[in-house]
């Protein structure tokens, strides 16, 4: 047996509202490449983040090397020898590689100046250990992807690591730089070093990992020897869990098409994506985070440039999508994000409602308070926003209390399409029952709902049909008698065209 | 009838409720001015200091716009001298009606500020350095235009326009007046507005409104700039001459006003209401330390100060709003 290097266990970490990890667990070896898989939402990120000190467990044991170890923070974890490879990297591009490499640890010449030549030096062994034949003194900016992620990982060796952490690392990489970064792991593994690799990707598991560690809603599945296990083995143990009872879907006839998206292309989000929505009809866009679902959406919109594809409202071909226009003619998106996107935080409830629909109440130079309030107050109701006014900031909201504004603030808008990008993120259960309740009425009365999500029970208990999309390509489209997690999941991981 | 002065009362609340701490502020230095300064509380020096207080207050109301869409305008007292020399030239040189040439000030204004707002919103070139560049442009041009010297004019007319008065309030108290009007239907009281104040706190969610972002990006720097063309105007009509020289450092006095006022540059935020007293202050800065014979350079030292602790309040605000989250 193989040296123990990384024991975490009973890990548990709580966000207000969330229990993010509950009973977390995983064990790595010296010269093991473990993955580590789960759905979005499975706590694989909360986890690593705990082991990289970016935040504290509430409770739970780790150790290093048989040594029970406590880690409060970045630096506690550093010094333990892990070394977090995050997805977004983390250079300085107008540093050289060698002042990435030591940044923070600038060694001096004689006269306490920084010696580029020194630390230029020191660099090399790091950089020929990754195998990346390029001059220390160039700057990171003009490195590719792939390249930056090898500085990284010999800014860990210079850091004395001896846990590396990959997350998702082959996300932006090309074909040619992904073999790349398989040498260099399997090279690092014979060199000793513990290697946890987070991924979606099947394939990468059975080329690469050793063995496996499953999570799902924050808890520790298994772990299990890639040698001897099948994809749908894996794919079980992510997805084979209760489905709540808490959704609400009663089933309509379909109307009229209402919206049809015909071969969109928009970079490389999407490619070629083609689907349709009826009215009183919730369609379902399932996919792991950056498959390109919101990006369609935006590109729909016209909030995003659009290559090439032809979108049709009610029949009829719009020319030239821009958010004004799709409002206009009852096309409404919610989007992702309600700090970034979605709301302003620091104005009212009320502002925030009316900011679509101001036509409605302000000519001229005359602002109708009462119909104004009016709004404001049915919006409020509707959604059973809890607050005491109208007038209350939004800032002070909770989650599902912003989602809900959010949600009446395009409603007031009265659409006939409404894409709702992640509706459920980040509130709690009683609120997400609320969300659902509202979104089944809203299809009754005969929109036509169009529900990005992540959580893959939630598409499933609430659309009709569901369209599928892996990496800017809508891989599969199923009819709800249809569903299954593991097909629904094959095709989200691009999968099934290979079998 | 509760219901009604519940109504009436809500305003006058919130407005104590925004601005209890600089209108204390204006108070006590009333007080302490009319104690220690001699004339303070005479007819003649109210009305100049509302006088001081005017010109200072038309490239506020541009300014602090511009501070409410996270932006900012430094081209206000450059711009304010090029349509003064402009405005002059025009009845002067070209023998043209002076109204035209009040027009032709403001529309240089407009112009100025059509091309901050254009520059701005399709190059993403942030506003700090677009106005700055063009307040070096407007000066340039000022000097280049009026041959390094005054443009002098014996119109009798066009020196009303700047020094008449209407009974007994002087005619920029006045234009002040109609302007702040102006200023608070615009910003309270249209779709425009609200627009805004939307894309000052939050640009993409704008967007995602469906707010034409470049459009309003564009009518207020034109706003601003036609403010700073009327500024330019009514400055040389009181001199008598349009000056290239003139109007140095007014875009500080504008931007202290608004950030006094509570308009935060983090963007989304900033009242009519703040601004005024803003401007007060500012005008009873000069005014008041006048009337005790304090060294005016003091005054420049002064506003810096008063700049900086009006921007680290409003950093203090946001970080507790930002806690309460």
């Amino acid at each position: 047996m193989k040296k123990e290097l990384l024991r975490m266990e009973n890990i548990v970490k709580t966000f207000p509202g969330v229990r993010a990890l509950n009973n977390a667990a995983i064990t790595v070896h010296a010269g093991e490449v473990m993955g580590f898989m789960g759905e979005n939402g499975a706590g694989k990120s909360t986890l690593m983040n705990v082991l990289g000190g970016v935040f504290p467990a509430d409770s739970g044991e780790i150790y290093i090397e048989g040594q029970k170890a406590e880690i409060r923070s970045i630096h506690d974890s550093q010094s333990l020898g892990v070394a977090f490879i995050h997805q977004e990297l983390a250079l300085e591009p107008y540093l050289t590689i060698a002042e990435n490499i030591f940044l923070g640890r600038e060694m001096k010449n004689s006269l306490g100046m920084i010696s580029k030549d020194k630390m230029a030096e020191a660099a090399r062994p790091f950089l020929e250990r990754v195998g990346l034949e390029v001059d220390p003194n160039e700057f990171v900016g003009r490195l590719s992807l792939g390249q930056q992620q090898m500085v990284e990982i010999a800014k860990s060796f210079s850091l004395h690591a001896k846990i590396l952490i990959l997350d998702e690392p082959t996300s932006s990489l090309s074909e040619k730089e992904v073999n790349i970064l398989f040498e260099t792991v399997e090279e690092l593994k014979k060199q000793g070093m513990g290697i946890i690799f987070i991924t979606h990707k099947m394939a990468e598991v059975f080329r690469l990992c050793d063995a496996v560690t499953i999570m799902r809603d924050g808890e520790y599945m298994d772990t299990l020897q890639s040698e001897n296990c099948t994809e749908s083995q894996l794919i079980s143990l992510m997805v084979g869990r209760d489905l709540g009872n808490y959704y609400v879907r009663t089933f309509n006839r379909p109307g009229d098409v209402v919206l049809e998206a015909k071969h969109i292309h928009a970079g490389k989000r999407a490619v070629d994506c083609s689907f349709s929505v009826r009215s009183g009809e919730i369609l379902g866009f399932y996919g792991l985070v950056g498959s390109g679902r919101s990006e369609l959406m935006k590109a729909i919109m016209g909030l995003d440039p659009m290559d090439s594809g032809e979108i049709l409202l009610n029949g009829e071909t719009v020319r030239k999508a821009s958010p004004m226009y799709m409002q206009e003619r009852g096309v409404a998106l919610v989007p992702e994000s309600r700090k970034t996107e979605g709301l302003l935080l620091k104005n009212t409830i009320g502002f925030n409602i009316t900011l679509p629909i101001l036509p409605r109440f302000i000519s001229r130079l005359r602002v109708d308070t009462d119909k104004e309030q009016q709004i404001i107050e049915e919006g409020m109701e509707a959604l059973r926003i809890k607050a005491p006014s109208g007038r209350v900031n939004c800032s002070t909201l909770s989650g599902g209390n912003q989602q809900k504004v959010l949600l009446a603030k395009w409603l007031a808008t009265n659409p006939s399409v409404l894409i709702l990008d992640e509706p459920t993120r980040g509130i709690d259960v009683g609120a997400k029952a609320e969300i659902y309740t509202i979104i089944n009425d809203l299809a009754k009365r005969g929109l036509a709902v169009i529900l990005i999500s992540s959580e893959m029970p939630e598409v499933m208990n609430m659309s009709d049909r569901m369209m599928i999309m892996n990496e800017g390509h809508i891989t599969g489209e199923l009819d709800h008698t249809e569903y299954s997690q593991e097909l629904i999941l094959k095709y989200a991981m691009g999968v099934a065209n290979h079998e | 009838m509760n219901e009604k002065s519940n109504k009436l009362m809500r305003p006058v609340r919130e407005y104590l409720k925004q601005n209890w701490g600089i209108l204390a502020a204006l108070v006590a230095m009333c007080l302490f001015f009319s104690i220690f300064g001699s004339n303070f509380l005479t007819r003649t020096n109210i009305v100049n200091l509302l006088r001081t207080c005017a010109t200072n207050c038309y490239l506020a109301i541009g300014v602090q716009m511009a501070i409410i869409l996270a932006g900012i305008d430094l081209t206000g007292g450059a711009l304010a001298a090029l349509t003064g020399v402009v405005c002059v030239m025009t009845f002067e040189n070209m023998g043209l009606p002076i109204w035209v040439g009040i027009i032709v000030g403001v529309l240089i204004g407009v112009i100025i500020g059509m091309a901050n707002g254009a520059i701005i919103t399709y190059t993403g070139i942030h506003p700090f350095v677009v106005t700055l560049a063009m307040q070096s442009i407007c000066r340039g041009t000022a000097y280049l235009l009026a041959n390094g010297s005054p443009v002098t004019t014996q119109n009798r007319a066009f020196g009303a326009f700047g020094t008449g008065s209407l009974g007994p309030i002087p005619l920029p108290v006045v234009y002040m007046t109609i302007f702040l009007i102006l200023d608070f239907f615009l910003l309270n009281k249209t779709r425009t507005g609200r627009h805004i104040y939307a894309v000052g706190g939050n640009e993409t969610s704008a967007r995602f409104s469906g707010i034409n972002i470049h459009k309003i990006k564009i009518l207020v720097w034109t706003i601003s700039g036609a403010m700073a063309g009327f500024c330019g105007v009514v400055l040389a009509a009181r001199l008598s001459s349009g000056q290239p020289s003139t109007g140095e450092g007014y875009e500080t006095d504008a931007i202290a006003a608004a950030v006094l006022g509570g308009t935060s540059f983090f963007g989304g935020t900033g009242s009519v209401g703040g601004l005024i007293i803003g401007v007060l202050i500012i005008g009873l800065i000069s005014n008041g330390l006048n009337l005790m014979h304090v060294n005016s350079y003091w005054q420049y030292v002064l506003k810096g100060i008063i700049i900086i602790a009006a921007v680290y309040v409003d950093m203090l605000k946001q970080k507790r709003q930002n806690a309460a989250k």
